[in-house]
């Protein structure tokens, strides 16, 4: 099985043009088996919640904490929402003609790529100067809760600690498309310049073939890569113990109680309701 | 890259005598399989070593792809039939002469006793680049080597360029667009109508592929309805040297008059873009206008709006326009 596609160049060199289609199926089944895979897990498993005892006395302990905790500010939530919808015009026009669908694409697909990457530099400085930056980083210091999480994962009870903000999957999650995203952005960039657009003059000489080849080869691993990984931010968006995240997105806040549960005040501090005057 | 003129690499030659057993043929192999009709494009790409199928289907035994015959509201044309053969045809004379003259500036006699309709319409591109057999989109890259800064591309397209610039170079294809033919297509899975005017396919929706024939498909006639049967036609074709050539370009119209205004109007150019042209604007532009010098005007700068010229074919701006004035206006000797 091929990876990659080799062509020839006026200079009788071989060189990278493509990644394989071959790669664009395998993500999407291992994206499908995924969702199978943890699926079973989810039904079979004994994975454990924080006790609803648990959560009872620390909402009574902390019930100076607001009602409604805000977890994403609308601008985060814009970003978010105007991301994906250019990540799905993306992967819509870049794989439904190489799954038969004949459709005029490359226009949409540029387009949607320069609103993809507009949005990612409006959160690179978002993220960087209005949100607490190292929140949804994942580093050494989140060993113990990695390992905490995996031993609650196996049904253990286990004292660790919880997340700060985001969730270790959603860590782990954002390294991820940080990865491939950003990979396919830069290169897509360059790519924009052997197509006629109004906003680059073509040059298509701007690197040699060997670097081309690399920078198709890097978008297209990219490309297929962001297919399993939207399917699963897809699959973990819409289950039913994960909804109160996704709703965070579309409302901006979660309750007091689902802050108390999923999260480690120590971790993620929200500022408590000022004392009543009576008190 | 040295190239072998002499000898062809090895394939399994099929020689089907009936459209089901190549049919059958075609599911079997896919994407594997070249399709032969009167060889005139297969043999450069076989014996230039830059195709190698696996199999070659050649369809020179099956009968029932060839002829003409008198339909329910019009012609139908089996795809094996050849050039020359239509270009006599009585019929076609009489009521499709469009298609007849077209089909008669194809190459030279020699080619167009042995070539076929369906091989005409479905021919791929002359693009040089792309036949040397480089890694050029068309072949699967990631390059246009003919619109680059330094590339020879005087014959390549003004309009409708998506990373490639090849063109469509068929004499007939814009002959059957502006008389609104329809392509018959057959498969294991049934057979399909595609408009003319669909058939044809463009870089930016598969830039691999100039029609809409998918592995396994095979065209096995077209339709011409009689809507256009008798009307005023114009083709003309400009191309290097008359004895034959490619087109540089060409245009093909079908109108019908009334009160001395133009009542209908399908006007086609080719070699402009990698598929024919319809020029839907030129089209709601003219009609209702007096057939003058004036309309004739209106319509060549309709045209060859949007036309962008890479370093060697601005030529064809101008040719365009007047091609189309030509056509709208006619010279005389229009059929």
């Amino acid at each position: 099985m091929d990876f990659v596609k080799w062509g020839l160049n006026p200079w009788g060199q071989n060189i990278l043009t493509h990644v394989s289609w071959t790669l664009f199926w395998a993500s999407l089944f291992a994206g499908l088996m995924f969702l199978v895979a943890h699926g079973s897990y989810m039904l079979l498993s004994a994975h454990r919640k924080r006790p609803e005892t648990e959560t009872d006395r620390l909402e009574a302990a902390h019930a100076n904490l607001p009602a409604r905790v805000e977890r994403h500010s609308l601008m985060a939530r814009l970003f978010h929402w105007v991301m994906a919808a250019a990540m799905f015009v993306l992967l819509f026009t870049a794989f439904l003609p190489v799954v038969g669908v004949q459709i005029a694409w490359v226009t949409w697909h540029w387009i949607a790529g320069l609103v993809l990457t507009g949005s990612i530099l409006f959160h690179i400085v978002h993220a960087s100067f209005f949100l607490d930056f190292w929140s949804i980083w994942v580093g050494p210091k989140d060993i113990p809760e990695i390992k905490a999480e995996l031993l609650r994962e196996l049904g253990r009870e286990v004292p660790g600690p919880k997340s700060g903000k985001y969730p270790l999957g959603n860590r782990l999650y954002h390294m991820a498309i940080v990865v491939a995203g950003l990979s396919a952005v830069l290169s897509g960039v360059l790519m924009m310049s052997r197509v006629r657009t109004p906003i680059f003059t073509r040059n298509p000489y701007l690197f040699g073939d060997v670097t081309w080849g690399v920078t198709y080869v890097a978008h297209g691993l990219a490309g297929v890569g962001l297919v399993g990984l939207v399917i699963a931010h897809v699959y973990f968006a819409v289950r039913p113990e994960k909804w109160w995240i996704t709703k965070s997105m579309l409302l901006g806040w979660i309750t007091r109680r689902q802050y108390l549960e999923h999260h480690e005040p120590e971790r993620w501090r929200v500022t408590a309701n000022p004392p009543t005057s009576r008190s | 890259m040295a190239v072998i003129h002499d000898v062809m690499p090895a394939f399994e030659l099929f020689q089907p005598a009936t459209i089901g057993d190549a049919v059958t043929l075609l599911n079997r192999y896919g994407s594997d399989a070249w399709i032969m009709a009167g060889g005139m494009d297969s043999f450069d790409w076989l014996k230039d070593r830059i195709k190698r199928p696996k199999v070659v289907i050649d369809l020179s035994q099956v009968e029932s792809l060839r002829g003409i015959k008198a339909v329910e509201n019009g012609l139908e044309i089996g795809a094996g039939t050849t050039l020359t053969a239509i270009v006599r045809d009585p019929q076609v004379r009489d009521k499709f002469g469009l298609l007849a003259e077209a089909a008669e500036l194809v190459a030279s006699p020699q080619i167009r006793n042995q070539g076929t309709v369906g091989g005409n319409v479905s021919q791929d591109t002359r693009c040089w680049y792309y036949r040397a057999g480089w890694s050029c989109y068309r072949a699967g890259g990631n390059i246009c080597y003919a619109d680059t800064p330094t590339a020879i591309n005087r014959e390549h397209a003004i309009l409708g360029a998506d990373r490639c610039v090849a063109v469509n170079p068929s004499d007939t294809a814009p002959a059957l667009v502006a008389l609104d033919a329809q392509m018959v297509i057959q498969s294991a899975g049934g057979i399909r109508l595609v408009n003319a005017e669909d058939y044809f396919v463009g870089p930016d929706v598969d830039i691999t592929r100039m029609t809409a024939l998918a592995p396994g498909e095979l065209l096995t006639a077209i339709r011409i309805p009689s809507t256009w049967a008798g009307a005023r036609f114009y083709f003309e074709k400009v191309r290097d040297r008359n004895v034959w050539d490619f087109p540089l370009l060409n245009v093909a119209s079908a109108a019908r008059f009334a009160g001395g205004k133009i009542d209908k109007i399908r006007i086609v150019i080719n070699a402009a873009a990698a598929r024919p042209l319809r020029l839907h604007a030129v089209e709601a532009a003219v009609v209702g206008k007096p057939r003058n010098e004036q309309t004739a005007e209106l319509a060549g700068q309709i045209a060859i709006e949007g036309a962008q010229a890479l370093r060697y074919n601005a030529y064809k701006i101008p040719l365009m326009r007047n091609l189309v004035k030509r056509a709208i206006r006619g010279n005389g000797s229009d059929t």
